[in-house]
């Protein structure tokens, strides 16, 4: 009797298959318009160097209606990007405080914390 | 006419077929069968040629995990009585080459699973007249859910990264050689580092998370993987700033 084990090819489409690959590939597509802000962000920085001009020039593009398209969807995805991202952090972190291990949701929820205090000093920085 | 429920099994056989191909049976359906029942009723009853891996029937032995409309779970943990009235699509766990109808080949998981050291390596070894390596049950609860592990192969099936990418260590292998890392009487987490802080091991990992959806005894593999990604990369920053200091 002879092995002749038969080899099943993963194709290309795998990540369509399921809803629990395609969230997961959703959550790796963030990243790119994260990046894509991040690249933004540069960009404003340079304009300011370059002086009031540029820096209004500047000003003016984020507030024209496609920049305010781009910028509710680098919006969306970061926020799918931080909830996934913290609803993981349970596994990546776990907390064990005097042999008991701390619920995930405090961890999560510690999180949710730290967000909203940055987000705040941030937008009294800003003077909002 | 008592009720039954329809199954349609992948079926291979090495001597005679090129390719898999679909085989239809018609069981009888009983509330309190599992999967399981039904293989062995084909087997015992329509088609002894089928052929396929089990032992316990209780979820502890491992060995009946195979594909069930999909989704990769153990046949004798599986209760017909949640697919009513539809068919059941039976096949060999994904990610792994068929050696014969719903029998996958696992020796690469065998060699994984032993290049992770999966046994206690005492920090210092000592004579048997000095006693046993205490632990605390404070100690133990540490790592005691990756111990639940029965290589069952679930997590395999289901991670995209184990059918991508076939040299990657993979979530059970990695997920035991946390729980060695783990154990307050080892002390060989540097001999694990070699191929667990590999590209093949914990950075093969992108988190997809679905290891940890299909296991069936709650181990979580994926924490495991990202709590050894953490524990590497500060080991290797220690380094970095002192090289052998950690050691």
């Amino acid at each position: 009797m002879s092995r002749r084990p038969y080899v099943r090819r993963v194709p290309r489409s795998w990540w369509l298959h399921k809803p629990r690959y395609v969230l997961y590939m959703i959550r790796e597509l963030t990243s790119l318009f994260v990046g894509l802000y991040c690249a933004l962000l540069v960009v404003g920085l340079v304009r300011l160097a370059q002086g009031q001009a540029a820096w209004d020039g500047f000003l003016a593009a984020l507030s024209s209606p496609l920049g305010v398209a781009f910028q509710l969807v680098c919006l969306v995805f970061a926020i799918y990007h931080s909830v996934t991202w913290f609803a993981l952090t349970p596994k990546a972190m776990p907390l064990v405080i005097k042999d008991q291990p701390v619920p995930g949701i405090v961890i999560v929820g510690a999180h949710y914390v730290v967000w909203a205090a940055v987000s705040i000093v941030v937008l009294i920085g800003a003077g909002i | 006419m008592s009720e039954t429920i329809a199954l349609e099994v992948l079926r291979y056989d090495p001597e005679t077929d090129n390719e898999p191909y679909c085989q239809s049976y018609t069981v009888p359906y009983k509330e309190e069968w599992v999967l399981l029942d039904a293989l062995n009723y084909i087997k015992d009853n329509l088609d002894a040629t089928l052929s396929y891996r089990w032992s316990c029937r209780m979820a502890v032995c491992g060995s009946c995990g195979m594909m069930i409309n999909n989704e990769p779970k153990l046949s004798c943990h599986t209760f017909l009585r949640d697919y009513r009235g539809g068919v059941i699509r039976v096949e060999p766990l994904d990610h792994f080459p068929i050696e014969r109808d719903l029998v996958i080949v696992m020796d690469s998981f065998m060699d994984k699973l032993s290049s992770v050291k999966p046994y206690l390596i005492p920090k210092q070894e000592k004579p048997l007249s000095a006693g046993e390596y205490l632990q605390s049950p404070g100690e133990l609860n540490v790592f005691h859910q990756y111990t639940q592990c029965i290589n069952c192969l679930l997590c395999y099936a289901a991670c995209p990264q184990c059918g991508l990418s076939g040299d990657f260590v993979g979530p059970a292998a990695l997920a035991l050689a946390h729980r060695y890392n783990l154990d307050s009487r080892d002390g060989g987490k540097d001999a694990r580092a070699e191929v667990v802080a590999s590209n093949e091991g914990i950075w093969e990992c992108t988190f997809v998370g679905a290891c940890s959806q299909v296991c069936p005894k709650q181990v979580d593999p994926a924490a495991a993987i990202q709590q050894t990604k953490i524990s590497a990369s500060v080991d290797w920053l220690k380094d970095l700033l002192r090289p052998g200091a950690h050691r």
